[in-house]
This record gives C-alpha cells, sequence and structure tokens, in this order.
C-alpha cells in the first residue's frame, strides 16, 4: 500500500467514504494520483465522480476513510490546500455581471495575488484561452465553448499544483471540445498534474494517462485506458444490427463466434480478435444484418463488460 | 521562425511555472474578507447609476413630499409641540437616514446571496480558492458598508441644503445610522443564508419586513402615539432604536440613560447573532 506521506503522491485516498444520511454516494475507494499525470475519473451520472472531486477540492468534508493532497488533509489544511488547486466546476460559475478580463482579476485576487502580478497574467491566460479579443466583453455574451474556456484559464490564475477538470466538455460541440482538449494537452506538457471526471470514453482516452472506473460509488477498475482495454475488452468489436426485433433471436445463433456477446436494443456486440473474419461467418451461416461495423474496442466497451450498462444512459 | 511558432512557445512558457510559493496562504486566508468585498464592490459599481439615483433621488423626494408637505401642515398645527419643540423636518430627519442605511444594507446582504449560492453560484466558485465562508460573510458586510457610507453621506448632504440637521450633528447622525444598517444587514444576511429558491423572498421582506418597520418604527411620528398594542414592533425593530438614538444625538431629544444604552446594546445584538448564524449556514452550504 502507498504511504500517505509519498511525496510522488499528490493525492492518496484511502477507504474514502461520503455519506448523506443513508445514501452512501462514496463507497470506500482507494486510489492515488501522481504528480504530472493526468488521472481520469470514468463513469455514468450519479457513480460518485463529482463528489469524489468535491472531497478533493477541499470543500466537501468526508464521512470516512482518509485523504491527503499535497501532503495535508482537506478537513485540517482546507484554505491551504485550496491555495494549490485550481478547479473547474462541472458548471461555469463565472461572475456574469464582470467582464471577460475582470472575471479573471477578481479570481487571482481571492488568491491574495498582487494587482501588479495579476495585471501580467490576465494576458497570459485570455492569450492562453483565445479570448483576447473578448477581453473586454461582458461574461455572459460569450458562448458555451468561450465560457468553459475563461472557467478553465480562472482555474490556472494561481499557477496550480493540480488542475481539477469536472466534466470539462459536456455540452460543447465537437470543434469547442477539441480546442479544449488541445488547451489541456499543453497543460500536461508543462508538468500540471489533471484530474478529470468525464462520462465521454473518447475525452478519457484522450486525455488520462490512468482512470478509475465508478460506478455506485465504488472502483470497477484501474489501469491505464490501454490496459484496461486489453483487460476487460477484445481487440476488435463487430457490431451488428438485424432490427429490434431479431437482435435476441439472432444472437442466440451467433453466440459461438466472437470471444463474447452481449445484445443491446438496437444492436449486438460481439467482441473479437478479428472482427471482419467473424462478420464473414455470420454471412456464410446465411444471415443477413441490416448494417455491420467492424471497430476498435473502447472504454465504453470496458465499462458495459463491468457494469452491464452503457456510459450515456 | 514563423509567428505562429513563436506564439505557441511565448503561451507554453508564460501560462504555469508550478511556482509552490506563488500563493501567501497566510496573508491570502487573513485578508479573504477583502478580496471579497472588492470582488463585490467592482460587482457593484456595474450599477453606479442606479445606486446614485436611488441615494440621491430618495432623499429629495422624501424631503420635498413628507418633510416639507406633511411638515408645513403639522408645524401649522402646533405639532411642533409634541415633538420636543423641532420642526417636523428636524424630527423626520435622523430617520430617514437611519431607513436609507437600513435599505442600503438591505440590498447588499439579499441580493448577492442569492447570486452567490442561486444565480450565479459564485460563492461556489470563490470557496475554490482559500476563501471561506466566513471571508464571505465578512465581505458582503464590508462592501454592503461602504455602499451605505455613500448613501448616508450622501442623504446627510440633502438634509444639509435643505436646513434639516447642522453640520454639528453629521457625524453623531452618521454613526446612528451606520449602526442601524449594519444590525439590520447582519439579520438580513443571517436570514437570506437560509433562502434556497428567490422565489417570493424579495416580496415578503419588503411587504413585511421592511415596509412595517418604516411604518411602525415611530419614523413620522412618534413611537408613543401609536397605541401601546401596536408599539411593540417599533421596540423590536432596530430602525426604531436608531431612530430614537439619531433624535437624541441630533437635536437633543430627552432620553433616559438606560434607553440610550439599550439602544446601543439592541444593535449590537443584531450583529452579534446575526454574523455567527450567516457564518455558520454559510460555511454548510459550501460544504454541502
Amino acid at each position: 500500500m502507498t504511504s500517505l506521506e509519498d511525496k510522488n503522491h499528490m493525492i492518496v485516498a484511502r477507504g474514502l467514504t461520503k455519506a448523506y444520511g443513508n445514501f452512501v454516494a462514496v463507497d470506500g475507494i482507494d486510489f492515488e494520483v501522481r504528480k504530472g499525470e493526468a488521472f481520469g475519473l470514468l463513469g455514468p451520472n450519479g457513480a460518485g465522480k463529482s463528489t469524489t472531486m468535491k472531497m478533493i477540492a477541499s470543500v466537501s468534508k468526508r464521512t470516512g476513510g482518509q485523504l491527503t493532497i499535497l501532503g495535508l488533509d482537506p478537513d485540517k489544511s482546507g484554505p491551504e490546500i485550496r491555495a494549490h488547486l485550481g478547479v473547474v466546476p462541472q458548471l461555469d460559475n463565472l461572475d456574469r455581471e464582470l467582464k471577460v478580463h475582470e472575471n479573471l482579476y477578481t479570481y487571482g485576487r481571492f488568491f491574495g495575488l498582487s494587482r501588479k502580478f495579476l495585471k501580467a497574467k490576465v494576458e497570459e491566460l485570455l492569450e492562453f484561452a483565445q479570448l483576447t479579443d473578448k477581453r473586454e466583453s461582458k461574461t455572459e455574451e460569450l458562448s458555451g465553448g468561450m465560457k468553459r474556456r475563461l472557467t478553465i484559464a480562472r482555474g490556472l490564475v494561481n499557477e496550480p499544483e493540480i488542475l481539477m477538470l469536472d466534466e470539462p466538455t459536456t455540452g460543447l460541440d465537437p470543434q469547442a471540445r477539441h480546442i479544449l482538449w488541445d488547451r489541456l494537452f499543453r497543460l500536461k506538457e508543462q508538468g500540471v498534474t489533471l484530474v478529470i471526471t468525464t462520462h465521454y470514453m473518447d475525452e478519457a482516452e484522450q486525455l488520462c494517462d490512468r482512470l478509475i472506473v465508478m460506478d455506485k460509488g465504488k472502483i470497477m477498475a484501474e489501469g491505464s485506458p490501454a490496459d484496461l482495454i486489453k483487460r476487460f475488452a477484445s481487440k476488435e468489436v463487430l457490431e451488428v444490427r438485424f432490427g429490434s426485433s431479431k437482435n435476441f433471436e439472432a444472437a442466440e445463433m451467433i453466440s459461438h463466434i466472437g470471444h463474447r456477446t452481449e445484445v443491446l436494443p438496437d444492436r449486438i456486440l460481439i467482441y473479437s480478435e478479428n472482427g471482419e473474419a467473424d462478420l464473414q461467418a455470420i454471412l456464410a451461416m446465411g444471415l443477413e444484418p441490416i448494417t455491420s461495423l467492424v471497430r476498435r474496442s473502447s472504454l465504453e466497451d470496458v465499462f458495459l463488460r463491468l457494469t452491464g450498462r452503457t456510459l450515456i444512459e | 521562425m514563423s509567428t505562429v511558432t513563436s506564439v505557441e512557445k511565448s503561451v507554453h512558457a508564460s501560462v504555469w511555472q508550478g511556482s509552490k510559493k506563488l500563493v501567501r496562504v497566510r496573508r491570502a486566508i487573513a485578508l479573504g474578507w477583502l478580496h471579497v468585498a472588492e470582488a463585490r464592490l467592482r460587482n457593484m459599481l456595474k450599477w453606479w447609476v442606479a445606486i446614485s439615483v436611488v441615494g440621491l433621488g430618495n432623499p429629495v423626494l422624501y424631503l420635498f413630499s413628507v418633510g416639507i408637505g406633511i411638515g408645513a401642515l403639522v408645524n401649522a398645527n402646533g405639532g411642533s409641540g409634541q415633538l420636543g419643540g423641532v420642526s417636523y423636518l428636524t424630527f423626520l430627519a435622523p430617520a430617514l437616514l437611519s431607513s436609507a442605511a437600513v435599505v442600503a444594507f438591505q440590498d447588499e446582504t439579499s441580493f448577492p446571496v442569492l447570486e452567490g449560492f442561486l444565480w450565479n453560484k459564485i460563492f461556489f466558485a470563490m470557496n475554490a480558492t482559500p476563501i471561506t465562508g466566513r471571508s464571505i460573510v465578512g465581505g458582503v458586510l464590508a462592501a454592503a458598508f461602504v455602499r451605505a457610507l455613500f448613501t448616508v453621506v450622501l442623504y446627510e448632504g440633502v438634509l444639509l441644503i435643505f436646513g434639516a440637521i447642522t453640520t454639528a450633528v453629521l457625524v453623531p447622525m452618521f454613526f446612528s445610522a451606520m449602526f442601524a444598517g449594519l444590525a439590520f444587514g447582519s439579520g438580513m444576511l443571517a436570514a437570506a443564508s437560509f433562502v434556497k429558491e428567490d422565489e417570493g423572498f424579495f416580496a415578503v421582506v419588503g411587504r413585511f419586513v421592511v415596509a412595517p418597520m418604516m411604518l411602525f418604527s415611530g419614523t413620522f411620528y412618534p413611537l408613543e402615539s401609536m397605541p401601546i398594542y401596536l408599539q411593540w414592533v417599533g421596540w423590536i425593530s432596530p430602525l426604531w432604536h436608531a431612530t430614537d438614538l439619531g433624535r437624541t444625538l441630533s437635536y437633543g431629544h430627552p432620553q433616559q440613560l438606560w434607553v440610550i444604552i439599550s439602544h446601543w446594546v439592541y444593535l449590537a445584538l443584531w450583529v452579534f447573532v446575526g454574523i455567527p448564524i450567516a457564518n455558520r449556514k454559510i460555511a454548510k452550504r459550501l460544504a454541502a
């Protein structure tokens, strides 16, 4: 077991628990986050990701277990820890009355940063967030993607040791998501430790070095995206559709093909080492799927295997 | 080297240095309330036109309509005898000044809490930094104090122009009015910290708290002229205590020493009960 005082560990949780009355939102989880890594919490809504994030952000107190962040106990040293964290919440909580640059400035003042330091810092962050030309705009006039970038820039004003992002790209269009991912990659390259929650498997695969898959407050698996896919899914997945009324019947007939078969309401997933060969085997049986697709296994498949449910329900 | 590359490099080099010593934690925690107040004042400045118009318009309208209009009627019918030998305008001035401070504090302790918890959720953003619930309470009250100070100074200027007060009483009346505002603001902040939905909150406060308080706190006539079964509204209202205090301080309205002391004590009670309740409730909501 890793020591709670290990210098290379920015965050260490042991038996971490949060209960609201009889409801246990986070149920005795163990994990650690190493310096400079991008660590992900993957799971569906209600898995306990955001509650875990709030405890790491040192605002919500745990009801059981141990937690240290930067070697400190958040129950005793909340403000001291928060001084070194950057927090990007699920919903943007910018001050809508203030202009874009004022949001960065006032937030920096909450850390007690000097006016002189902030004058230069605000301009750097505006450039980083590609918002320099929106400097004087009212915050409420920004698009969703711009608000998100501003919230991320705001989270960097204190040059944090750990940047925490709760569902950073939810509600954004594909282009805005890719811009954000690019910004986050840059931070990671500079050595910022990232803690990210997401229910998008492509995001987790893109951004995370290592992740935990959570469901119902518990950790179902831990590892790198590639490692998890290797352990819990096959190399390829063959998706075939026979029509919703025929899928179950067809699944029985082809159950001997591939490693494993998963029947969803709209399609059948066949976990396979060679999707094309398995598709040919199905066609050779005289079955004709309406559509077919061979793809690489993803974290979605890992999650389906671990929980029997899809991530986005 | 292309321009793009040099821009990219400058971004890489400058955004994050990972400096552990950048934030002076103890200082940030100790001065947290000041930083919250700074943010609140910056926010308030966006409304400076409305705040100035209300700050100046209110005293001018009140003094013309009630002070001079009704005052002429009161003075012509020998009302001065009932008012301790002073003109109606002089009698009215401390009450109007206190109520102006109360309303300024009410604005700045109720709206920001709803904004902080419900509308912008900006309190949660503050709490992601070294700012604590206690800093938020201190900062909101400090910013409200500045707004009330602006209002009261403006009001006193208008009262001087109308001849309702003399320069000699500017300072004591300032203190009694600001103390009334602080007392009510502390209570208001405590009450607002419990509000989970904004629907109806301001209507209830305006109609069932502030309006009756203005009408039944001896603002427009001595409290003693009310039936005894209604006088209790004045006794529990911080406005009456501040008004009575202001009258003693401004034109020497005769009052027993124990009553004067009880005014100070009662107003202080609102502050010392209101602030800890707000501290506790706001901290609890932030940690939920």
